[in-house]
């Protein structure tokens, strides 16, 4: 009896649950969507605290060319301790190659702590502090290895997330003002507006993204500086994936529109403005999320893309795909496979996007089973 | 039927006038006239052009004294009378450029989307009879994975993998034995054993989405009451999956080839720049890094007119397959 009464008072519970809350639900149900909240925080954080969590500058240079990454260690000649170290690095050249060879020096341990002093930068941009979450005091720390001119790929791949995770969204704010206004006038009027629209959508997705954004980027004059080629990548990468988000404005637009409680508006007497943006807005809100996300990766791997090959942002600038410019000869990456760790981010980023939008276009509409 | 296809060939032309004009644009583009640019890299390489004589025949000959419309317009009567015009970078005409490198990439493109039909169909056809068995769910989450990882850092990814583990080097389309060979049966053996990596790369995306269209296609129409209907007539499970449900599910595969071939374009353009395959991918890069935007253009038009022509191809087939489609116009 009580359990019954019970499972009704929980009936009851769900029926004054609020939309957030019953897309919550069904997101969470989602674990992988789930998961990525998680990893996509720990990138955005990392990006931002990207100084701090960095134990070089990631321009400085040192001798250390090409060196192979440390392993943390915590089981050591006395056994295994708490605090973490790595061994020291010995550097000698093959007799044969005369290349640097580089090897674990398992006499010399170097412990690994917290707040180490490290080099100056400022915190958030306004704090002068010299601490970093981890360092060695003696010695170096090199955790994912150097490049060819000794510079810690562990703070490059850091520093070089603050671009490629912010592309994504810096290009989404350039493809929501596009995608919804172009998609907003095609739903909403209709008729030739909307077939010209369509059609050039449909012509858009037609030309395959990477040679069309290759000629554009090849375009920009290589006297720009880095900031203006970053905002032109940003509004290249724009140019196709606006059309995502057009294509679901329309469609959702011309669905609402048919809805009762937009004609009740209608009939009390609202405003066109107020329709629109008190009745037919929230009602797709959940779903021009979902496109936004789903448009995120393509545009961090166009950046990546780009860069790798060259024609996007160029060093001094660090991205990703800067940073994987590097890793274009199969010798060299035979040599020092360690270079390819800024693809292995990329992907877990790509992933984590993807993922997050899937979760989010099952929870979008909460009603549906 | 007569009627669809005569609309939508007069629809093709006139994207491919679109088309034209967008290239056209592309290759106005970069700052100053590429005459200009070139007479500056000649400088920078120590020649000298200086001879007024010999810069104004460059410019009659490619136009630049005319107003803008009329180098348009004369560029476009070229290409229709099969010629693209002449590559700065090569000094030779982009025809001849794009005629040694197109058929590997159609091939390999074409290659790649027929494996990746013929493995998705009856990979999604089974999951979605088999469903939440063990096969199902691997093959959803491989599905997921394969969507989401990048055609060009997989191809990197695979490279690197296969020379460390097995010591198979992937790049390139023939072995070093086989490269300067004269045509036989081996080298063609050859060539098809460096095309499987690139064809995987390339595909895996597209076969990944095409796995999930199917099966969730199939899931729908296996609910439907026909279907019960067909079992309870008795008939054999093979019969009752082909016969209605599968045709069915096929139609919005048909109907997505349109838009899978742009991303195979795109695909097979990047993984070549990686893989060293000689298609227009790379010939593209040289092209944009010595800015010659003409062969650059040339290779835009042309990778999106073989989409046009693919997705006109794949709308006839599905207004042939779906009677709905032709009798309502298709969104034509």
């Amino acid at each position: 009896m009580r359990g019954r009464i019970r499972t009704r008072e929980r009936e009851q519970e769900i029926f004054t649950f609020s939309q957030g809350q019953l897309i919550w639900f069904k997101f969470r149900r989602h674990k992988a969507a789930v998961v990525s909240i998680y990893v996509l925080a720990a990138l955005y954080l990392s990006a931002l605290l990207a100084p701090f969590l960095s134990p070089y500058n990631m321009n400085e240079g040192s001798m250390r060319v090409y060196q192979r990454a440390q392993t943390i260690h915590f089981v050591g000649e006395r056994g295994f301790q708490l605090r973490p170290f790595v061994y020291a690095v010995k550097e000698s050249r093959d007799p044969v190659t005369m290349e640097k060879v580089y090897t674990e020096d398992t006499s010399g341990m170097l412990p690994i702590y917290l707040f180490a002093r490290g080099w100056e930068y400022k915190l958030l941009g306004v704090i002068r502090v010299d601490r970093h979450l981890f360092g060695v005091q003696e010695g170096y720390l090199n955790l994912f290895g150097t490049d060819k001119l000794g510079r810690d790929l562990f703070s490059r791949i850091l520093m070089g997330g603050r671009i490629s995770l912010s592309v994504g969204l810096v290009g989404l704010v350039f493809s929501f003002a596009l995608g919804c206004f172009l998609g907003g006038i095609s739903g909403y009027f209709g008729g030739t507006v909307d077939m010209l629209i369509q059609r050039g959508i449909e012509f858009l997705i037609s030309i395959p993204t990477i040679p069309l954004w290759l000629s554009l980027s090849a375009a920009m004059p290589p006297d720009w500086p880095p900031v203006r080629v970053y905002f032109g990548i940003t509004i290249i990468l724009a140019i196709i994936s606006w059309t995502g988000l057009a294509r679901t404005v329309r469609s959702k637009l011309l669905e609402i529109r048919t809805e009762d409680y937009v004609m009740a508006a209608q009939l009390a007497g609202s405003s066109e403005m107020r329709v629109i943006l008190r009745h037919m807005l929230p009602g797709m809100t959940s779903y021009l999320i979902v496109s936004l996300t789903l448009s995120v990766p393509g545009m961090i791997l166009g950046e990546t893309a780009l860069s790798y090959l060259g024609l996007g942002l160029r060093p001094p600038v660090v991205s990703w795909g800067v940073l994987l410019q590097e890793a274009q000869k199969v010798d060299t990456l035979m040599l020092h496979p360690w270079l390819l760790a800024p693809a292995y981010f990329v992907i877990v980023l790509v992933l984590a996007f993807n993922a997050l939008g899937d979760g989010l276009r099952d929870a979008a509409d909460p009603y549906i089973r | 039927m007569l009627g669809y296809i005569v609309r939508r060939l007069m629809y093709m032309l006139l994207l491919l006038v679109v088309l034209s004009v967008v290239v056209f644009a592309i290759i106005q583009l970069p700052p100053g006239d590429y005459l200009t640019s070139y007479l500056t890299r000649m400088r920078l390489q120590g020649r000298t052009v200086e001879d007024e004589a010999v810069i104004e025949t460059l410019k009659r000959q490619y136009y630049l004294d005319l107003p803008v419309y009329m180098q348009y317009l004369k560029w476009v009567g070229g290409i229709l009378r099969g010629n693209l015009g002449k590559s700065f970078y090569w000094n030779r005409p982009i025809g001849a450029l794009l005629a040694e490198r197109l058929p590997l990439t159609v091939s390999l493109s074409f290659a790649t989307l027929v494996f990746s039909l013929a493995l998705a169909v009856p990979i999604g056809v089974y999951a979605a009879t088999h469903q939440n068995t063990f096969f199902d769910y691997a093959v959803n989450v491989i599905a997921f994975v394969s969507i989401g990882v990048p055609e060009f850092l997989l191809a990197l990814l695979v490279m690197f993998w296969l020379n460390r583990w097995f010591g198979i080097s992937v790049g390139g389309i023939f072995s070093p034995a086989y490269r300067i060979a004269p045509w036989s049966v081996g080298r063609v053996l050859d060539m098809i054993k460096h095309m499987i990596a690139p064809m995987a790369i390339i595909g895996l995306a597209g076969t990944a989405g095409t796995i999930r269209v199917v099966r969730a296609n199939m899931l729908d129409e296996l609910r439907k009451p026909y279907v019960t209907t067909a079992r309870s007539k008795g008939l054999t499970e093979r019969r009752v999956l082909l016969k209605y449900p599968l045709r069915i599910a096929l139609n919005p595969v048909l109907s997505t080839i349109g838009w899978q071939l742009p991303n195979i374009f795109s695909g097979s353009a990047i993984v070549s720049m990686v893989l060293v395959l000689p298609t227009v991918g790379p010939l593209q890069i040289d092209a944009l890094r010595n800015q010659d935007f003409f062969v650059a253009g040339s290779i835009v038009m042309i990778l999106t007119m073989l989409t046009l022509i693919g997705t006109m191809i794949s709308d006839i087939l599905l207004a042939w397959a779906d009677p709905r489609i032709r009798t309502t116009g298709g969104g034509l």
